[in-house]
């Protein structure tokens, strides 16, 4: 989201799922769409039936890939490069958008002379993308009324993940597809509450609604709101935290339903780092690979024990309603955590229902202020939505940006932190597949999507099996400089050639023991997609 | 035999489909897509019909559990929070705020989320507060 805020101001979503119906051009990158958002997947279709272009530029030709009307494969890792190829093409034809760019955005000519050097000969060389594609692609979108943009972790889990989010904003804004409806850039949050767990300042640098912590205003207002003085100096990310407790510096955490143990790159290292902690408290529905190394274990509830709010990838607030009693003594996790606040010795923390915290939230949060229980019982409200009688926002920047003018960012592409070489040729990247989700806490234990896919595998290429001689199904050995893990091989055309996929839901055969921790500069997000390693018959 | 039908939302993905959830004699037995809702217009993919699956599980945890010589045992909530909140202050008092950290959940709702961060800034004091949307 850093790259959205930089670029824009504002990171979210800019235009909410309806709107998608009504695009010319979606240009996906980076995003699975058919297997793990299905449903806004059935939208883009719909769009296209009505006439839109679909592009798809993936390293995996996924099903959205096939029903694309443009499928492009580029190398791992190089967004940067045939992103600034398209705004190339875009800007020597003359298509881009001049009213925009000169009202509305900041840094034109440092852009035009950036991507000066990124000729579409050029990127073929770089992305592997096929420099008559690029062009091709180039076209269909600047030459769009209403161009939509959709990526989603494919673009963000590189080193570059921030540069590459900064350049699909680049490619937005030349050519003038923000602000407007069924155009933007629209990233594709994978859990149902990531949007609102950021928004509710889950992280180290804001409180809601994206208040900075070391603004001394809204500090003061969150001081007076809690009765507290609070600390005015940026926390640790969860890849800051892990080192941390690796390194001794971090002695107790707690895990409010997360599964690092599986979840995070590097395994045996996250594994060391939670060991290493003096105290760790979990709180699950199962004994999770990270609940079995805490000292204390905390039964929290499904969504159909709680009531409560979440807030969907498009910043619709929407209800969570209880459907059945807590199973056994486990207890939803709002009162879990207010029971715990009130045996820490804090006054404020009596709470007699998830209403009751909204409130408070509604009370220091501007962008949820005009948000009620009351008002979503009947209406759809996107945010910002200030105010009791505030329509709320289906689309972001319209008439002006967050930030004021958009920014315009000049970006070089770097390569991935780790390239293939002698001792490990090959290329892994990872992700997720449609009948599992994440660690697969919620899944693995549904027995129909567990029967549809029981264990891990690996994708790989004909080519690169047949000169291996492994065939489908062999169980077959992929090693990193991390670790090693066996998976059964799924020999396929989805995946080009020198590149594996594992998915990474399955504790055995668990992608995460092999992919690079390396971290984006800014954003902290680790290089999930693109790791190099060696694959082996056994 | 008493049958409810409750209107919530999607634990999987961002989509943010709604669906009632089935609920028979006071459990969770089946999914019904919703035909009004703006994203899912009465259609679910293959995770969501089966959301009510897992809920069951047999494996779910049910008590409140510390570890005592390297094995869990069951312990009352009293004593759970009693020994975390105890734990914790202590943590604080010697080591200092920013040597705890507090781990958030994009499954869990936003009013969780809030408390776990107001937990983190308001009572043990530090900002190391994160969730995996990074990851």
């Amino acid at each position: 989201m850093a790259g959205l805020v930089a670029s824009f101001g504002s990171g979210a979503m800019t235009n909410s799922i309806d709107e998608f119906e009504d695009a010319d051009c979606i240009l996906i990158t980076g995003s699975n769409t058919t297997e793990n958002h299905p449903l806004i997947a059935n939208r883009i279709l719909r769009a296209q039936e009505k006439g839109a272009k679909v592009i798809v530029i993936d390293p995996r030709k996924t099903q959205i890939g096939d029903l694309a009307d443009i499928y492009a494969r580029q190398n791992l890792g190089s967004d940067v490069a045939w992103l600034n190829g398209l705004i190339n093409v875009i800007i020597s034809e003359g298509w881009y958008d001049k009213e925009f760019v000169s009202g509305r955005t900041e840094g034109f000519e440092e852009l035009k002379a950036k991507v000066a050097d990124y000729t579409p000969d050029k990127i073929e060389q770089i992305s592997g993308i096929p420099a008559a594609t690029i062009k091709q692609i180039a076209e269909a979108y600047a030459k769009a009324e209403n161009g939509s943009i959709v990526y989603c972790m494919g673009i963000t889990q590189h080193i570059s993940g921030t540069d590459n989010v900064m350049s699909l904003a680049n490619l937005a804004m030349v050519t003038g597809n923000v602000g407007k409806r069924s155009t933007g850039v629209n990233p594709l949050r994978g859990q149902n509450n990531v949007q609102g767990a950021c928004d509710l300042g889950a992280l180290p640098n804001v409180f809601t609604g994206y208040q900075a912590v070391i603004n001394d205003e809204l500090r003061a207002k969150f001081e007076k709101a809690w009765g507290v003085k609070l600390d005015g100096k940026v926390g640790q990310t969860i890849m800051e935290m892990m080192n941390n407790a690796h390194d001794g510096k971090l002695a107790g955490m707690y895990v409010m339903a997360e599964n690092p143990m599986l979840s995070d790159p590097d395994i045996n290292h996250v594994r060391e780092a939670l060991e290493n902690l003096d105290f760790l408290v979990v709180q699950d529905i199962f004994m999770t690979e990270t609940a079995q190394l805490a000292d204390v274990v905390l039964p929290g509830t499904t969504y159909a024990e709680k009531d409560g709010t979440i807030t969907n990838t498009d910043r619709t607030v929407q209800r969570c309603r209880k459907a059945i009693e807590p199973i056994g003594d486990s207890k939803p996790d709002w009162e879990i955590l207010a029971l715990l606040g009130q045996k820490m010795g804090i006054s404020n923390f009596d709470y007699n229902s998830p209403e009751d915290v909204y409130k408070e939230i509604m009370a220091v949060t501007p962008i949820y202020a005009g948000i009620s229980y009351e008002r979503i019982e009947n209406e759809t409200l996107h945010w910002p939505c200030p105010t009791a009688d505030h329509p709320g926002t289906l689309f972001l920047h319209s008439g002006t940006f967050s930030r004021g003018l958009g920014a315009l960012k000049s970006i070089d592409y770097r390569e991935p932190a780790e390239m293939p070489d002698n001792d490990y040729p090959m290329q892994l990247t990872t992700g997720r597949m449609m009948f599992h989700f994440h660690t697969g806490t919620m899944t693995r234990n549904s027995p129909a999507l567990h029967k549809e896919v029981k264990e891990s595998y690996v994708e790989v290429n004909p080519s690169d099996a047949k000169e291996q001689g492994i065939v489908e199904d062999e169980k077959i050995s992929i090693a990193s400089r991390r670790g090693q893990i066996e998976a059964k091989a799924r020999i396929t055309n989805k995946v080009g050639r020198g590149v594996v996929f594992i998915p990474f839901h399955f504790v055995e055969g668990a992608a995460n023991v092999l992919t690079n921790p390396a971290l984006d500069p800014v954003a902290k997000i680790p290089e999930y997609k693109v790791c190099a390693v060696k694959v082996e018959k056994i | 035999m008493n049958c409810d039908f409750v209107l919530t939302t999607c634990p999987y993905c961002g989509c943010g489909c709604n669906f009632y959830l089935q609920v028979i004699d006071g459990k969770a037995v089946g999914v019904v897509p919703c035909k009004t809702h703006p994203v899912s217009k009465g259609t679910l993919c293959i995770k969501g019909w089966n959301a009510h699956q897992f809920v069951h599980d047999e494996k779910r945890l049910t008590k409140p559990l510390i570890k005592k010589s390297g094995r869990f045992e069951e312990v009352s909530w009293d004593e759970a929070l009693d020994y975390t909140a105890k734990r914790m202050l202590e943590i604080k008092e010697k080591t200092g705020p920013d040597s705890f950290g507090f781990l958030s959940s994009a499954k869990c709702t936003n009013e969780e989320n809030y408390l776990l961060m107001k937990l983190s800034r308001g009572v043990m004091g530090t900002n190391n507060v994160d969730h995996c949307a990074r990851l």
